[in-house]
């Protein structure tokens, strides 16, 4: 009975379950809620991806409205699969948040905190599920404003946090401008807001000014929200002094689901017959691309401090799942979609290991990891083996990304672009490995006597790294997945 | 047992080993215990495998697929078999030679170093036998990082930029070069299996065919090709027993044998000759045998004289590649065994040296031989064998190559291979003739290092290092010889692959 409704309550159970959290009024109620709902998330989750493997496309009409006039959700294997690493990551960081909270969060504000993750949860697998255009903009703004809140948290250990934030609200509420005027035009040309059947009449409409014009609001004000170099100015601050757990959340997830919409969009709305897509592709994404993997991978290396260093490992590594997309074929789609999935669990991973750091350090700074090779050996292993996954060592899951990546640009007749794309992963050689030497090399600081980070915190972390090197050595599943969900992108399946 | 189950074992053993040595660290004994023991049944299971691949057999087993069409797999071929036997024979000699050195120097770390070694072992074994250009790849990376540590080992600044440099240009050449080859390969054939006769004839043709075998051989940059060679003396920071097995045999054994595999099986020998895609490459590693060897002169530090010496032999291995005939892929790999046992004598012998004396400039090592005979006595067998003078075991891969270069009308390398052997007798005779015949200098009336006052006071205050110390290289040196006499077996082994 319930069965059929699983796409609502993908949605509605976290939705309800936000507000709950603040009457709740205690913390670790609060956490306990969340928890719960977080895995309910991944069971649906779960049950959403199998369903639509054997049965195919689900197709739920909100209130009973159809579609075009009601709110469609559409799921196929590319949203599902992302639904699926937002609430797996949710489900896997909760057990970790607890402690992690206690340490950086003052008391007083869990419940509240816990209200915002709910809502950011909510409207990142939101973005993921809708089939409407408009809608996925309501989602995106329930998101974006719920991590305003979630980063500004990060206050009561650095202060910068709130600049970071006001930052990210004025970057990202510019972002939320232009995408929804891009929404107005298409839908001020075809008078719908359903994604299918703007994919339809857009086809029809064949070469039209406004449509393009439409196209270019839309991949600003995606690109903003995904932090496309250069739009990604916002990143660095916001990841580097929100909350160890805020950080792992939206590093594993919320760029991810922007890059999923930009995909919905490019790849189903519009469509690669759409022509001023191949030039944007061609002309605006690979080289900017290729410029974000390199500058943002350089600036890492002179980070001072880790979690800024990895932020701007994300900058380069967003960089490669716009690359992939920008080869217009489906290896290099299956490499995006796959890398959605594989950086989730590396960088989920690497900021957990920091998380971690900071709970018995006090900070991430290249000086404080000094001699914590020796002092916390399972987090620093972690940090070891989640770096290498960054790199892409064989038998990592960043090996995996990386072979359909070049072999994408190998397809598309894109020759330096596969050197260039090694060189890049040299880059994070030279910035995961300075860790390591520190960490391994190098005598702890005088007087300062650390422990390992508590075993909540570290089993969450060695999911994340286990699962790693699980899909990095059996990658049949994941890449199986990626490969439908590209086709079912590429197809735009009317 | 069935053949399949030892080869499964072959990376069990050392696999297995490596936990074992980290769970008996505390008890220094039984972790060296455990070490021989695993050396010793590695070997052995290799060595079973022997007389199935003499007669024919390839077994091979698959071990999981990672990604659809690309599986983990294991093969035996007898390049591989040669190679295996090699690495894991000359890791019992080198365990032996290790616990002398590392107890005499009272090393720190020793646990993680056994581990290393034995991961490293592994990933060697695994490159031997690995059935696809893929499974391959994964362990020369997984070898490149747990050598890494050994590497590092002293922790000391020099260690850690040595260390780093190691690391660095071997995995910038393996994932910035290599793996682009390798993803090309799987792009145009379809498949990335050993396969006799190549598996590119017909798939890739015209400048492109060089330009894919250059990805490939600077790729390969544990072959140490110029001018991909500087990590080879940055790696002589390591503990002497690693710099023998791992830096003469293991490691950069691994890169040419690598490079053989990548001309045999995915190019194919004949594919190579018709296109001669292979001829600048006849250029670029004569240039590296010459060069290499100049270099070795100037250098006064015994390891980084021996360290260039290795650079200049292994392209050896790469010319009888090069000139893509089937004499020079028998003398070609005959030299990966015959410079192995050579060059880790040499290397022993070194480490023996700075045992007793914590001596390391060649020009401090005069009339040393006298107080140390065998050790200088295992010296001169180990140069003699990789200058190529009969009745040693480096005049065989000499002989062949010269061979294969004849039949590829190549008089040229003739020449350039008879020129470096001249070179060799330049750089390593001078190092046994001054310590055997040039008098000690005048002896301070107090020890001057720490090092030599440990030793038992004598008139020289030099004595033999440790009995494990002086014992690896005199079997290894009587192993040169042997090899000489014994040749045959090796040839009737390779003769599959080159005559077609």
């Amino acid at each position: 009975m319930i069965t059929p409704h699983l796409p609502a309550l993908q949605i509605v159970v976290p939705l309800v379950a936000a507000p709950l959290c603040l009457l709740l009024r205690r913390g670790d109620l609060a956490w306990g809620l969340a928890l719960v709902v977080s895995w309910a998330a991944l069971a649906i989750a779960i049950m959403l991806l199998q369903a639509v493997l054997t049965g195919g496309v689900i197709s739920y009409e909100f209130g009973d409205w159809p579609p075009p006039w009601g709110i469609e959700y559409r799921i196929d294997a590319a949203n599902a699969f992302v639904l699926l690493i937002v609430s797996g990551i949710s489900a896997v960081l909760l057990p970790y948040a607890r402690a992690s909270v206690a340490s950086e969060i003052e008391e007083s504000k869990h419940c509240l905190f816990y209200t915002a993750y709910l809502l950011c949860l909510t409207g990142l697998l939101g973005v993921a599920i809708t089939g409407d255009a408009f809608n996925l903009f309501v989602f995106l703004e329930i998101t974006s404003l719920a991590t305003y809140v979630l980063v500004a948290m990060g206050a009561g250990r650095d202060r910068r946090a709130l600049t970071a934030a006001f930052t990210y609200l004025v970057m990202g509420t510019i972002g939320a401008t232009f995408f929804v005027i891009g929404v107005g035009l298409l839908y001020m040309v075809t008078g719908t807001l359903n994604m299918n059947d703007l994919a339809v009449r857009i086809a029809d409409l064949g070469e039209n000014r406004t449509v393009s014009v439409a196209f270019a609001f839309l991949v600003v004000g995606l690109g903003l929200k995904l932090a496309l170099f250069p739009l990604h100015l916002w990143l660095p601050n916001a990841y580097a002094y929100a909350p160890s757990v805020v950080t792992v959340f939206i590093a594993a997830t919320s760029t991810k689901v922007a890059v999923y919409a930009l995909l919905r969009f490019l790849f189903t709305i519009f469509g690669l017959e759409f022509s001023v897509e191949a030039l944007t592709l061609t002309y605006v994404f690979l080289p900017l691309a290729i410029a974000g993997m390199f500058a943002a991978s350089t600036v890492a290396i002179f980070q001072v401090d880790m979690k800024r260093m990895l932020a701007y490992s994300s900058v380069a590594q967003l960089g490669y799942m716009v690359l992939g997309m920008s080869f217009g074929n489906v290896t290099g789609l299956t490499a995006t979609i796959l890398h959605l999935f594989n950086h989730a669990l590396i960088k989920g991973g690497l900021f957990m290991a920091l998380g971690c750091v900071v709970y018995r350090c006090g900070s991430a700074s290249i000086d404080e990891m000094r001699g914590l090779g020796r002092q916390m050996p399972l987090t620093m292993a972690a940090f070891v083996i989640g770096g290498l996954s960054l790199i892409g060592i064989p038998l990592t899951v960043g090996f995996i990304s990386k072979w359909y990546l070049i072999q994408g640009a190998i397809e598309a007749g894109w020759w330096p672009v596969a050197i260039l794309i090694v060189a890049t992963s040299l880059l994070a050689v030279l910035y995961i490995g300075r860790v390591i030497e520190v960490a391994y090399l190098q005598p702890a600081p005088e007087g300062r006597v650390v422990t390992e980070a508590p075993r909540s915190m570290l089993i969450p972390m060695w999911v994340l790294i286990v699962a790693n090197i699980y899909f990095g050595i059996d990658a049949s599943l994941t890449t199986s997945v990626a490969g439908t969900a590209a086709r079912a992108l590429i197809g735009g399946t009317p | 047992m069935t053949e399949g189950l030892a080869l499964a074992l072959t990376l069990a053993i050392p696999f297995t080993g490596a936990v074992l040595i980290g769970v008996t660290g505390k008890h220094p004994n039984l972790r060296e215990g455990v070490t021989l023991v695993t050396a010793t049944a590695l070997f052995l299971t290799v060595l079973s495998l022997l007389d199935g691949v003499l007669a024919g057999a390839r077994p091979a087993i698959e071990l999981l697929e990672v990604m659809p069409g690309l599986p983990l797999a294991l093969e035996i071929e007898p390049l591989g078999m040669l190679f295996g036997l090699v690495a894991s024979g000359l890791w019992i000699v080198n365990s032996i030679y290790s616990i002398g050195y590392m107890r005499a120097n009272d090393e720190d770390h020793q646990t993680r170093y056994y581990i290393c070694f034995a991961i490293a072992i592994g990933a060697a074994v695994g490159i031997a036998f690995a059935a696809n250009m893929f499974t391959l790849f994964i362990f020369y990376e997984a070898l490149t990082l747990s050598t890494y540590p050994l590497v590092a080992h002293k922790e000391t600044e020099e260690a850690k930029l040595g260390a780093r440099t190691y690391l660095g240009i071997l995995l910038s050449t393996s994932i910035g070069l290599q793996l682009v080859a390798i993803i090309w390969t799987w792009q145009i054939a379809g498949t990335l299996d050993f396969t006799p006769g190549g598996i590119l004839a017909g798939k890739i043709e015209g400048v492109f065919v060089p330009i894919l075998l250059a990805l490939y051989m600077f790729g390969i940059g544990k072959a140490a090709l110029m001018p991909i060679h500087r990590w080879l003396p940055a790696a002589m920071v390591a503990p002497t027993p690693v710099s023998a097995l791992l830096h003469a045999v293991a490691v950069v054994k691994a890169g040419v044998f690598t490079v053989m595999k990548v001309a045999v099986y995915i190019f194919g020998i004949d594919f190579l000759a018709v296109t001669g895609a292979s001829q600048w490459l006849v250029w670029v590693a004569a240039a590296t045998v010459l060069l290499a060897s100049f270099v070795a002169l100037t250098k006064d530090n015994l390891k980084a004289r021996l360290a260039y010496s290795t650079i200049s032999q292994l392209s050896y291995v790469i010319l009888g590649a090069a000139v893509a005939t089937s004499m020079g892929v028998i003398g070609g790999s005959l030299q990966i065994v015959m410079h192995a046992f050579g060059k880790i004598t040499l290397f022993f012998c070194a480490g023996a040296i700075y045992t007793a004396t914590h001596k390391t400039e060649i020009s401090d090592m005069v009339g040393l031989g006298r107080a140390m005979p065998f050790t200088f006595g295992a010296f001169l067998i180990g140069a003699l064998s990789i200058i190529g003078v009969p009745p040693l075991a480096g005049s065989w891969s000499k002989w062949y190559l010269m061979l294969g270069a004849a039949d590829a009308g190549h008089m040229v390398i003739i020449g350039v291979l008879m020129v470096s052997s001249l070179l060799n007798v330049a750089y390593l005779i001078p190092v046994v003739a001054r310590a055997f015949f040039l008098p000690a200098p005048a002896i301070d009336p107090q020890p001057a290092s720490a090092g030599a006052a440990a030793v038992p006071a004598n008139p020289g205050g030099i004595h033999e290092a440790p009995l494990l110390c002086v014992l690896a290289p005199c079997l290894t040196a009587a192993g040169c010889i042997a090899l000489f006499f014994f040749a045959d077996p090796i040839y009737r082994l390779l003769a599959p692959i080159a005559m077609r």
